[in-house]
C-alpha cells in the first residue's frame, strides 16, 4: 500500500439555483478516486454551504495515484427524482507525488460542467502521504519531475542530458462507442474527458519509467498530444527529453562555463541519403513521406515519379567524394587556433560525443534554449511529413501501428541530420493533422552537433574532465558555423567566412526551429516572419485523397519556404529562428502555416537585395512594370532596415566576406548535384545561387505573389513580434505582462475559388489577426509580443480557422538599443570601425579580392592555402586587428557578466524558500483585499521582473464544453469566449490550489470547435499546459540577459497587465 | 450556465447587429480573451449609455483612435464586439458586486473592478430627475421609453438605470444599520455614488414629488442635497440607529411632534414678538426689507404650516413642492437675494429662541435646520 490520498471537502460558494421554488440548492459532494466514492453531508437550502467534512480516506496504488485524477462531484438533493449534478471539478494529484512539488493542495476550484460551463466553486484540500516503496521492480515513477518548458528550468542545473523519450497509448473514443448513442451528451463528454486524464496520466507514468531507467529524474521539454482519430481510436502521445537535473543548492549557481567545441564535420558516418529516393508510396502503410530540407530548400519528392533535384545519395557519400574528404578534412582541424594539440583531443571528443548519442536510437530533443556551450553549430531545419490513412490500421486498438510510423518518420528526420553532418536534432517537435480518415504525420527539428559533455556520465560533476584550450569560436557565432563538409554540402549553399571569428565558414543564411542561443550576436532586432499558402485539392476518398496530399505536399513545403526567404531577404535579415511550418488538411484544401522570427546574426553576410527580372524583355511597358516594382521592393528592404535597425558594419564585410563565394567554384559543385535534373533547375532560384536574389516575373501568378509579399504590413511603431521566447535584440523587459488568446474562422464564400483567392484570404485572416492585437494592446506600448503561436484548421468544408497564443510584454523604451553589458562594447566598436572606415576601404580594394578570389577558383587544397593567407591579410589591416581585439574585450565582459550572476544569484539564493514564498504570497495580497490569488500566465519559461523559486507540477487539462442553446449563449463568438475564459480560470484556480502565482510555458495544444448553427449546438475541445510555477519580485538589479530595470515592480504589473 | 443566460437577457438588441456585422466579414467567429481582461474605458461607457456596436465602431472613429493606431475599421469593429461580449459576461457579475471580487472567470485588478462597478452604477441626472420620487415598479419600467424619448438617453440605458436604482433598493430596504453605509458596503461605490443612491432610494420609498412644473428648475444634485439633509435629521436612524428601515422612512414621532410648532402662527402675541424679534435683527442689513417685513407673517404661516401636515403621507409626497409655493416662489418675486434669504432664515430660526413662551426648541432646530439648508440649496434659478 504505497500510498494515502486524503481529501476533505470544505465548502461551497455562488451554487447555481437548482431548485426553482426556493430558488436555493440542497448541496451534497461525491469523492472518487479509482473505484472508491465517499460523500458528504446534504448542505440543504444554501447557495453558499458549508460541508466541513471528515478527511475522506483513499488507500490506493502509486501507480493509481499517477493515472488516476480526483474526481469530485457537486450534486443537488432531490427527495423524489434523481440527483442533479450541478458539476465536476478533477485535480490531478501528480504534483503531489514528488516531494520537490507542491505539498498540499488547497483552494477554490471552479465547479465545471460540459453543458453549462462553470456553475459556482468549491473549496478542497488534498493530500498525499507515501510510503517507502519496497518493490523494485514497480510500475509507477513517482518522483519524476515533467516540465513543459524546453529549457533548463530556472532554479535547477543540469547534471546530464539523456535524450528523446516518447509514449503512445490508445484506446477506443467513447464518443464513436455503442453506447454513446443512448447516453446523454453530457456522460459522453464526462467519459471522454475523464479518458483522456486517465490516458495522459498513464502517458506520464511509462515516460516517467523510461527515464528512471535511463537514470535520469526529469522530463524537460514535454510535449504531449492527442489525436481524435474518430473511429480508429483516441490517441495520447508525447515527447520530451530525458535529463538528471540538480536543484540549484546555496552558493552554487548554474554551470556557466562555456565550452564551445569546434567539431569537425562528421568523417566516418556514410552521408546517408535524405530520403529514401524513388521509392513508390504504399499508402496505408508507408505513404510518401517529405522531407523538408534544411535552410536552403531543397525538394524530395519521393512520392513522384520525377527524380529528386538532385540526386542526393551518390554525390553525397564518401566514396565518390573521398579525395575531397582529406582535403577539407584536415584544413578544418588545422584551421583553429588552438591547432595541433586541441586536434587529437577533439576528435576523441567527437567520437565520444557521437558514441553517447549513436547508442540511443533517437538522439533527438525537445529543448528549444540550452545551456551556454551546449550547442556546437547548427546544421539546418530537418523535417519530415508521411500521409497515413486511418482506416487502414490493422488493430486500432494497439499503439504499433502508430508507434511504427512515427519510428520511420523519426528515422528519416535522423538521417536528414546525418546528411548535414550533424549527430544530433534539437527544438524537435511532433504534429499531426487529420480530416476524415486522412492523417498526415509531422515531425521538425533543427539538425545540430553538441557538446558530449552533457553526454557523458560523470563528466559534469568536477567540470575539468576536458583540459581547457582557447577556442578558437567564440560563442557569440560558433553555433553558425558550418557542421558539414563544404566541398560535399549537402545542398547547394553559399559559403563564407565567419563574420564573427573570420575563421570557420557560415552559410548564407540559416534557419532553425529552436531559440536563439542568448551569446549569439544580432544586428539590429528581430521580427516575425510568416509564409502563408492554401492549396486546393479535389475532394476524395482513401488511397485516391492521400496520394493527391502527397503530392501537393511537396510543392506546399517549397512555396512557403520560398516565401519565407523572400520575407527574409525583404526584410534585410540573414536567419530565422523558432521555425514551424504547419500543413493542414481539410476536405478540399490544404493550409500551410510557417512561422518564425527573422534576425540578422552578425556572423552571417549581409543578405543581397531582391532583384525582380521579367521573362520577356523587350516589353517596354512590362519593363517598366518590373521597374516599379523592383522600386518597392528596394524601398521596402531600406525601410525595413530602418525599423529593425540593422545597420550591420558594410565595409568589414567586403573586406572578410569576399575570399570565399568563389561562384565558379559553387557552381561547378552544384553540377555534379544537379546534372540529372535540368527540369528542376528553376527549384535553385531559392539557394541564393546568386548574389542578388531573383524573382523572376512570368505570368500573372508571380505578380500576385510579389504584390502578396509587399503587403505584408511591419507592426505599427512601439510594437514588435516573435514567435520566440523573446525578441532577439531587447533585453531589458518591465514587468508588464499579457497572456491571450484569439480565435478566428472564416467562413469562404461559395465562390468559385482560385489558390490565388484563397492565399489572398488567409494571409489577409493572418495579418488582421496582428492588427487586432496591436490594437487590443495599444496600451502596452513599448511592448513586444512573443512567441506568437499560430495554429491553422479547416474545422470544414468552407472554414478556416486560426488560433492564436501569445504574450504581450513590456519592455524600457529608454535602453532599447543595447544590452546593458554589451553597450559600451558595442560602441567601442562602432567607433572603432568609423575610425577604420578608410583603410577598411583601402583593404576592399577590388584587385586583392578578385586575385584571391582566383586563387580558389583554381581549386588547390583551398583551405590550407587560404586561410593563413587570407589570415595574413586580414591581419595587416588594422581594422582585423582593432575587431579582433574587441572581440577579445567582448568574449572577457562575458565572462565578466557570468561571474556577477554567480555572486548575486547565490545571494539571492541563501534567502529560505517560505520567506519567498509568503513574499509571494503577500504581493498577491496586498491588492483591495482580493480573496483570489493573482495568477500570471505566459507562454514563455519566466517572467520578466521575477525569478522563480519554486516549480509546483504540470498543468495537463483537458476540456470540453457542449452546448444546445447557440444562440442564446451569444453565437459561436460568446460560445467559445466564454469557454476559453473558463479555461483560464481553472488552470488559474489549479495553480493557485498548488500554492503558486504563476504558470510558465503556457500552451494551449488544441482547440477544436464544431458548430452547427442550424441545430443551435456547437462543441468544443481545449487542451491546454503548462508549469505550475512560484515567483517572487526580482529586487535586485541582476545582469542576466533578460536584466531589467531597476524600477520595475511587480504590483505594476497588475495595472491591468498581470 | 444559468447566470450566462441571464447575463444575456436582452439578446435581440445586441446579438442582432452583433451578427449583421459578422456576415459583412464573412469572419464567424472572433475571439480574444487575455488572461488578464482587457477592458477599454471608452468602450464601456458607450456600452454602458447603450449604444450598438455598430454606433459605438462609429463614435471611436469619430475619435480618431484608428489614427493613433494605424488600425483599419475591421479591427475596431472586431475590438469593439469583443469587449461589448465581455461586458456582457461581466454584467451579471456586477449585478452583486461583491462577487465581482471572489469569482474566478474574470481577472480583473481591483482598482478595474472599483473603476467597472462604479460606472455601471452611474447613472444619467437627466434620467434620474425623471424617475425620482417614483414608485420602482414595473409600471415605471413600462415607461421608460418615454423617458427615453424625452432625455435622449437610451432605452438599453435608461433600462440599466432604473434597474439599479430598483435592485440597490430591494437590497438596502431590509437592512438594519446607516443607509450609506449599507449601499457602500453591498455595491462597493464611492462614498459621493452611496450618497445618491441614498438619496434615490430615499424619494422613492417616500414617494416625493419632483415632476411638477414647478419644480423643475431643481436639479437632481438639489434633491440628492435635500434627501440627505432629511435622512440625516429627520429619519428614525437619525437618533437611534438600531432599527430597521430607520434610514429610508421618515420619525413619526417627530412629525407628531411637529404640530406643536403651530403655536407660532396661532398665537397671535408670538407671532408678533418673533416678527419684531426677526425685523429688528434684519433692520438696515438688506435692500429687501420692506418685503421681509410685509411678508414675515405669511411666510412665517407657511413654513409652520408644511410642519404640522407631515403626518399626512400625501403632505410629505407634497414636501418641496409646498416648500416652493409657499415659501421661494413668493422670496423670488420680491428679488430676495440668497444672502437676503440666508440672513432672513437665520435670524428667523435664531429668534424664535428667545421667545418665552415657546417651548419646542428642539423640534424647532430639527425642523428648521433642515429647512433652512434645503431652502439655500434649492434658492436659486
Amino acid at each position: 500500500m504505497p500510498g494515502k490520498l486524503k481529501a476533505k471537502i470544505v465548502a461551497g460558494r455562488h451554487l447555481p439555483v437548482m431548485d426553482r421554488a426556493s430558488d436555493l440548492t440542497d448541496a451534497f459532494v461525491e469523492v472518487k478516486f479509482g473505484n472508491t466514492t465517499f460523500k458528504t453531508d446534504v448542505c440543504p437550502k444554501s447557495l453558499n454551504p458549508q460541508w466541513n467534512s471528515e478527511w475522506f480516506k483513499f488507500e490506493v496504488d502509486d501507480e493509481d495515484l499517477q493515472d488516476e485524477p480526483l474526481q469530485i462531484t457537486v450534486l443537488d438533493h432531490d427527495t423524489y427524482s434523481a440527483n442533479d449534478a450541478i458539476g465536476k471539478v478533477y485535480i490531478d494529484i501528480d504534483p503531489l507525488l514528488c516531494n520537490e512539488a507542491a505539498s498540499v493542495i488547497s483552494g477554490w476550484f471552479p465547479i465545471y460542467d460540459t453543458i453549462h460551463g462553470i456553475r459556482g466553486e468549491i473549496n478542497v484540500l488534498v493530500k498525499v502521504e507515501l510510503f517507502n516503496d519496497l518493490n523494485r521492480f514497480r510500475q509507477s515513477s513517482c518522483g519524476v519531475k515533467f516540465f513543459c518548458t524546453t529549457a533548463i528550468p530556472r532554479c535547477y542545473r543540469v547534471a546530464m542530458v539523456h535524450g528523446f523519450v516518447e509514449e503512445l497509448v490508445v484506446n477506443e473514443d467513447p464518443e464513436y462507442q455503442w453506447i454513446d448513442r443512448i447516453r446523454t451528451p453530457r456522460a459522453s463528454n464526462e467519459a471522454r474527458q475523464r479518458l483522456i486524464s486517465l490516458m495522459s496520466g498513464e502517458l506520464q507514468r511509462k515516460i516517467g519509467l523510461k527515464v528512471l531507467e535511463m537514470g535520469g529524474n526529469a522530463v524537460v521539454g514535454y510535449l504531449q498530444c492527442f489525436d481524435l482519430e474518430g473511429e480508429s481510436g483516441l490517441v495520447v502521445r508525447a515527447i520530451g527529453t530525458g535529463c538528471t537535473l540538480d536543484k540549484v543548492s546555496f552558493g552554487s549557481a548554474p554551470n556557466t562555463n562555456t565550452h564551445v567545441h569546434p567539431s569537425t564535420a562528421p568523417a566516418s558516418n556514410a552521408c546517408n541519403s535524405p530520403s529514401k529516393d524513388g521509392k513508390e508510396p504504399v499508402f496505408a502503410e508507408d505513404l510518401p513521406s517529405f522531407s523538408g530540407p534544411p535552410t536552403p530548400f531543397r525538394v524530395l519528392p519521393t512520392s513522384s515519379s520525377s527524380p529528386p533535384p538532385f540526386s542526393p545519395s551518390k554525390p553525397c557519400s564518401r566514396q565518390s567524394s573521398s579525395s575531397d574528404t582529406d582535403l577539407s578534412l584536415t584544413p578544418k582541424t588545422g584551421m583553429g587556433s588552438a591547432g595541433k594539440e586541441a586536434g587529437p583531443l577533439k576528435t576523441l571528443l567527437r567520437q565520444q560525443t557521437q558514441t553517447a548519442l549513436e547508442q540511443r536510437e533517437f538522439p533527438f530533443f525537445t529543448l528549444t534554449s540550452f545551456p551556454p556551450g551546449f550547442l556546437v553549430h547548427v546544421g539546418g531545419v530537418v523535417s519530415a511529413r508521411s500521409v497515413k490513412l486511418l482506416d487502414r490500421i490493422h488493430n486500432p486498438d494497439e499503439p504499433e501501428t502508430r508507434d511504427a510510423w512515427w519510428e520511420e518518420i523519426r528515422q528519416e528526420i535522423k538521417s536528414h541530420a546525418k546528411a548535414l553532418g550533424c549527430h544530433a536534432v534539437v527544438g524537435y517537435s511532433e504534429r499531426t493533422s487529420i480530416c476524415e480518415e486522412v492523417c498526415i504525420l509531422s515531425a521538425s527539428g533543427t539538425a545540430a552537433i553538441l557538446n558530449p559533455r552533457y553526454m557523458r556520465e560523470g563528466c559534469l560533476d568536477t567540470g575539468n574532465t576536458e583540459p581547457r584550450f582557447d577556442e578558437p569560436s567564440p560563442p557569440s557565432c560558433g553555433f553558425c558555423h558550418i557542421p558539414y563538409d563544404e566541398l560535399n554540402m549537402p545542398f547547394p549553399a553559399q559559403l563564407t567566412y565567419c563574420y564573427g571569428c573570420r575563421r570557420q565558414k557560415v552559410p548564407d543564411v540559416l534557419f532553425t526551429t529552436i531559440d536563439m542561443p542568448s551569446e549569439a550576436a544580432v544586428t539590429g532586432k528581430g521580427c516575425l516572419i510568416q509564409a502563408r499558402l492554401c492549396r486546393l485539392k479535389k475532394k476524395a476518398q482513401g488511397e485516391v485523397n492521400a496520394t493527391a496530399i502527397s503530392n501537393l505536399l511537396p510543392f506546399m513545403e517549397y512555396e512557403l519556404h520560398t516565401q519565407l526567404m523572400n520575407k527574409l531577404k525583404l526584410r534585410s535579415m540573414n536567419a530565422l529562428f523558432g521555425l514551424h511550418i504547419q500543413i493542414s488538411v481539410g476536405e478540399n484544401m490544404l493550409l500551410g502555416l510557417a512561422s518564425a522570427t527573422g534576425v540578422y546574426l552578425t556572423a552571417l553576410p549581409a543578405p543581397g537585395g531582391v532583384q525582380i527580372a521579367g521573362k520577356t524583355p523587350g516589353d517596354m511597358s512590362n519593363e517598366h512594370h518590373i521597374l516599379t516594382i523592383q522600386k518597392r521592393i528596394n524601398d521596402t528592404i531600406a525601410k525595413n532596415k530602418e525599423l529593425y535597425q540593422i545597420n550591420p558594419p558594410e565595409l568589414t564585410e567586403e573586406v572578410v566576406g569576399s575570399p570565399i563565394p568563389e561562384p565558379r567554384q559553387r557552381s561547378r559543385l552544384f553540377r555534379s548535384h544537379s546534372e540529372s535534373s535540368d527540369e528542376l533547375s528553376e527549384l535553385d532560384l531559392s539557394h541564393g545561387k546568386k548574389d542578388a536574389f531573383v524573382l523572376e516575373i512570368d505570368d500573372t501568378d508571380a505578380v500576385e505573389d510579389i504584390h502578396s509579399l509587399l503587403t505584408d504590413a511591419s507592426p505599427p511603431s512601439g510594437f514588435y513580434s516573435c514567435n520566440t521566447e523573446i525578441m532577439p535584440g531587447i533585453f531589458n523587459w518591465t514587468s508588464g505582462v499579457q497572456m491571450f488568446t484569439s480565435v478566428r474562422v472564416f467562413r469562404l464564400s461559395n465562390a468559385n475559388l482560385t489558390n490565388q483567392g484563397l492565399n489572398k484570404i488567409f494571409t489577409d485572416l493572418c495579418e488582421n489577426l496582428l492588427k487586432s492585437f496591436y490594437f487590443k494592446l495599444r496600451s502596452m506600448i513599448p511592448c513586444c509580443l512573443c512567441h506568437l503561436n499560430f495554429t491553422v484548421a479547416v474545422p470544414e468544408e468552407e472554414l478556416i480557422q486560426v488560433a492564436v497564443t501569445a504574450v504581450a510584454m513590456t519592455f524600457d523604451k529608454e535602453q532599447i538599443l543595447e544590452k546593458p553589458g554589451d553597450k559600451i562594447i558595442t560602441k567601442g566598436c562602432i567607433e572603432g570601425e568609423e575610425q577604420l572606415q578608410f583603410s577598411m576601404e583601402l583593404c576592399a580594394d577590388s584587385s586583392g579580392i578578385s586575385t584571391q578570389q582566383l586563387s580558389k577558383i583554381s581549386g588547390v587544397p583551398e583551405s590550407t592555402n587560404v586561410s593563413p593567407r587570407a589570415a595574413s591579410v586580414d591581419y595587416g589591416s588594422f581594422a582585423d586587428r582593432c575587431s579582433t581585439w574587441l572581440e577579445l574585450i567582448r568574449l572577457k565582459a562575458h565572462t565578466i557578466r557570468r561571474g556577477s550572476i554567480k555572486t548575486i544569484s547565490s545571494l539571492e539564493r541563501s534567502s529560505p524558500l517560505p520567506e519567498g514564498r509568503s513574499r509571494s504570497l503577500r504581493s498577491n495580497r496586498s491588492f483591495g483585499g482580493s480573496s483570489v490569488t493573482v495568477v500570471k500566465m505566459t507562454p514563455l519559461s519566466f517572467l520578466p521582473g521575477t525569478r522563480i523559486i519554486k516549480y509546483l507540477g504540470i498543468i495537463n487539462m483537458f476540456f470540453i464544453r457542449e452546448t444546445t442553446s447557440l444562440r442564446e449563449e451569444g453565437g459561436v463568438s460568446g460560445f467559445l469566449h466564454t469557454f476559453i475564459a473558463e479555461v483560464f480560470a481553472m488552470v488559474r484556480a489549479h495553480v493557485a490550489a498548488l500554492g503558486g502565482n504563476a504558470v510558465v510555458s503556457y500552451s494551449m495544444k488544441e482547440c477544436m470547435l464544431m458548430e452547427n448553427p442550424n441545430k443551435n449546438q456547437a462543441q468544443c475541445l481545449i487542451n491546454v499546459s503548462g508549469d505550475a510555477v512560484i515567483c517572487v519580485i526580482e529586487t535586485d538589479q541582476e545582469p542576466i540577459h533578460t536584466a531589467v530595470g531597476p524600477r520595475q515592480t511587480c504590483s505594476s504589473g497588475a495595472d491591468g497587465t498581470t | 450556465m444559468q447566470g450566462v443566460n441571464r447575463a444575456r437577457g436582452e439578446p435581440g438588441l445586441e446579438s442582432g447587429c452583433h451578427y449583421d456585422a459578422l456576415d459583412k466579414m464573412a469572419v464567424e467567429l472572433d475571439v480574444f480573451v487575455g488572461n488578464t481582461t482587457i477592458m477599454d474605458e471608452e468602450v464601456y461607457q458607450l456600452w454602458l449609455d447603450g449604444h450598438t456596436v455598430n454606433d459605438a465602431v462609429k463614435v471611436r472613429m469619430e475619435g480618431g483612435v484608428l489614427e493613433e493606431c494605424e488600425a483599419s475599421a475591421d479591427v475596431l469593429m472586431s475590438d469593439t464586439m469583443d469587449q461589448y461580449r465581455t461586458f456582457q459576461m461581466c454584467e451579471r457579475l456586477l449585478h452583486s458586486p461583491t462577487k465581482l471580487a471572489n469569482q474566478l472567470l474574470f481577472q480583473i485588478p481591483p482598482h478595474r473592478q472599483a473603476i467597472l462597478i462604479e460606472r455601471y452604477y452611474a447613472f444619467d441626472d437627466v434620467f434620474v430627475r425623471e424617475v425620482l420620487g417614483k414608485k420602482l415598479s414595473k409600471g415605471t419600467k413600462k415607461d421608460l421609453d418615454d423617458v427615453s424619448a424625452k432625455t435622449g438617453v437610451t432605452l438599453k440605458s435608461c433600462r440599466r438605470q432604473f434597474d439599479n436604482f430598483k435592485r440597490v433598493f430591494k437590497v438596502v430596504e431590509e437592512l438594519k444599520g446607516r443607509l450609506v453605509e449599507n449601499i457602500r458596503q453591498h455595491f462597493l461605490l464611492s462614498d459621493k455614488l452611496s450618497r445618491d443612491y441614498a438619496a434615490i432610494v430615499f424619494f422613492a420609498n417616500n414617494r416625493f414629488e419632483t415632476g411638477k412644473r414647478k419644480l423643475m428648475f431643481l436639479t437632481f444634485q438639489d434633491f440628492a442635497f435635500c434627501g440627505g439633509q432629511l435622512i440625516n435629521n429627520w429619519t428614525v436612524g437619525a437618533v437611534d440607529n438600531m432599527v430597521e428601515d430607520m434610514d429610508v422612512d421618515l420619525d413619526k414621532e417627530f412629525l407628531q411632534e411637529l404640530k406643536e410648532l403651530k403655536i407660532l402662527i396661532a398665537d397671535k402675541d408670538l407671532l408678533d414678538q418673533h416678527k419684531s424679534l426677526v425685523c429688528t435683527a434684519l433692520r438696515g442689513k438688506t435692500k429687501a426689507f420692506n418685503e421681509m417685513e410685509a411678508n414675515f407673517k405669511n411666510l412665517s404661516r407657511g413654513l409652520v404650516n408644511i410642519a404640522a401636515k407631515l403626518t399626512n403621507t400625501k403632505d410629505v409626497r407634497d414636501f418641496f413642492i409646498d416648500l416652493v409655493e409657499k415659501f421661494i416662489e413668493p422670496c423670488r418675486s420680491d428679488r430676495w437675494t440668497a444672502a437676503d434669504m440666508r440672513l432672513y432664515l437665520t435670524h428667523y430660526t435664531n429668534s424664535a429662541h428667545i421667545l418665552d413662551t415657546f417651548k419646542h426648541q428642539l423640534v424647532w432646530d430639527r425642523y428648521m435646520g433642515v429647512i433652512k439648508s434645503c431652502i439655500f440649496k434649492m434658492y436659486h434659478d
